[in-house]
């Protein structure tokens, strides 16, 4: 069913009586041409994009639990695409462009809101740090401005501009930046592969990676064994453990992230807002809550729940930032896993097992690169090479030394 | 999360800070620019970059930073950040050294 003015209309003079599923809830098949281990939001895109570029439709997404049940419906939505790096900014750039295309591509709202995100910086070297960061973002013909404290000031007036140890000088705007509906991005992407062939298969846990001579025959899962021409994992926080199963060890560590929304407001923060004296980011969903996060809880973790120092350490920068967040009350906190990487940036790559390809790393930075990680993903998997998008982000760079440490604290996962 | 140090008892996880995993032994050989033998690269590579990142008890160096100020091997069930066991880092060296 495609959606359009016209079938709004219908279905509500029939009082919305014939909608039908939005994706097919596929039973295994014995073969697939290529087989994606993990229905979260990378995943699905890659099935997205391997059956709409590439024309690859034998194909099924298999994931443990429910569809979208890990990263992609618990992150704080933020997409923009402000990188240093060479080897980070075409690639974001790219992934921007694709979620500004994404509803007309998937027929589906996912409510892209491009509501502008601010870096604010609060020292002089922080600044110099920021305009040289919007300048490369220029050079690779990325929006960015350098906004002054009037500036900020007039769109954000009840920050605490006079705090006595990070008084708000400034900050980095990426104009095109903003949120989009974690959700639908995920169900966008299932009824977009789905519609194309492509079968997701949910409570189909994958137990065993079979191999024989270097070459990848399928996988073990928990309704038996799934021949596969070629096996993608895209993980997230337990790439580590499937990886393993393959005998492969990632330089990676799992660690949580907690994210936190309040009491709903009547509309009051326009952008995406990050704290430059901290690690805190902020935007107002359309319920009108405000949903913040800021870091890790720093140890490695599988418990999808965090403790409490890191939401008194959100709830201290928030204050630091915004005195009239104390007025609110916090009305949920959850957490989520991370595939915190040596580096800091992702793996989109071939492995040293033929067949076998590995999307993973994408610590606390994955939701925003979900178009592009899928893109360059399904690339990847038809071609068997990378697309020049994703050539930096391979497996052996640590070994090779090229690193792409943007915050560059080395390899140290919880600094990241 | 609490810890138990070996010195100071009971404590919050908020005075220790974490390195991370315990397993990687650092590699007798020193690397340099000039170092040609790929296996000894190789364990450098190891040491550095690769975890094993398991779920369930993992063995971690944290430091009671606002404490004592030991280093400690704690083992903690990372599904349930359940503490299991605390030993000082040093004795934990000494043995393996042994």
């Amino acid at each position: 069913m495609r959606y359009s003015i016209f079938t709004l209309i219908g279905q509500a003079l029939r009082g919305n009586t014939g909608w039908r599923p939005v994706w097919r809830d596929a039973d295994l098949k014995p073969a697939y041409d290529v087989v994606i281990v993990g229905g979260g939001g990378h995943g699905l895109a890659t099935a997205f994009y391997l059956a709409k570029e590439h024309g690859i439709t034998n194909v099924a997404v298999l994931e443990k639990g429910y569809l979208g049940s890990g990263n992609v419906g618990r992150n704080t939505t933020i997409i923009r695409s402000n990188y240093l790096l060479a080897a980070s900014i075409p690639f974001y750039e790219w992934s921007m462009k694709l979620w500004e295309g994404l509803e007309q591509d998937l027929n589906y709202n996912a409510m892209v809101s491009q509501r502008g995100v601010i870096n604010l910086y609060h020292s002089d070297a922080q600044r110099d740090a920021y305009a040289r960061r919007g300048n490369a973002m220029r050079l690779n013909g990325v929006d960015a401005e350098l906004l002054d404290r009037g500036q900020i000031r007039t769109m954000l007036p009840y920050l605490d501009f006079d705090n006595a140890r990070f008084p708000i000088q400034g900050g980095l705007m990426q104009r095109r930046g903003g949120t989009v509906r974690h959700d639908a991005v995920a169900w966008g992407y299932a009824r977009g592969a789905s519609d194309r062939g492509v079968d997701l298969v949910q409570h189909c846990e994958v137990t065993g990676i079979r191999i024989e001579r270097g070459r990848v025959l399928g996988v073990e899962t928990s309704k038996g064994f799934v021949r596969a021409g070629k096996v993608g994992l895209a993980c997230a926080g337990n790439s580590s453990r499937v990886a393993a199963l393959a005998g492969l060890r990632l330089p990676i560590e799992s660690h949580v992230l907690q994210a936190f929304v309040s009491e709903a407001v009547k509309p009051l923060i326009d952008n995406v807002v990050t704290f430059g004296a901290g690690h805190f980011y902020m935007s107002q969903s359309d319920k009108g809550g405000l949903v913040f996060g800021g870091d890790i809880d720093g140890y490695n973790s599988y418990a999808q729940r965090g403790n409490l120092p890191a939401i008194e350490d959100v709830c201290e920068s928030g204050m630091a930032l915004m005195p009239m967040l104390g007025r609110l009350r916090l009305l949920r906190s959850w957490g989520g896993l991370m595939d915190m990487s040596m580096d800091g940036s992702p793996i989109i790559d071939k492995t040293p097992i033929e067949n076998l390809y590995l999307n993973a790393g994408w610590c606390y930075g994955g939701f925003k690169a979900t178009p592009a990680s899928g893109w360059c993903f399904a690339h990847t998997i038809a071609r068997d090479e990378p697309h020049a998008l994703n050539a930096s982000f391979r497996l052996n760079r640590f070994a090779t030394g090229h690193l792409i440490d943007e915050k560059g604290v080395g390899a140290q996962p919880n600094l990241h | 999360m609490r810890i138990e140090c070996c010195y100071c008892g009971v404590r919050s996880s908020e005075e220790f800070s974490y390195l991370g995993d315990a397993a990687p032994v650092r590699p007798d050989e020193i690397l340099s620019g000039q170092t040609q033998d790929d296996t000894v690269c190789q364990r450098w590579h190891d040491y550095v970059y690769l975890r094993d990142n398991p779920a369930g008890p993992h063995r971690e160096l944290w430091q009671h930073v606002s404490g004592c100020r030991a280093w400690l091997v704690v083992t903690r069930n990372t599904r349930t950040h359940e503490i299991m066991r605390v030993e000082i880092a040093r004795d934990v060296a000494l043995a393996r050294s042994k």
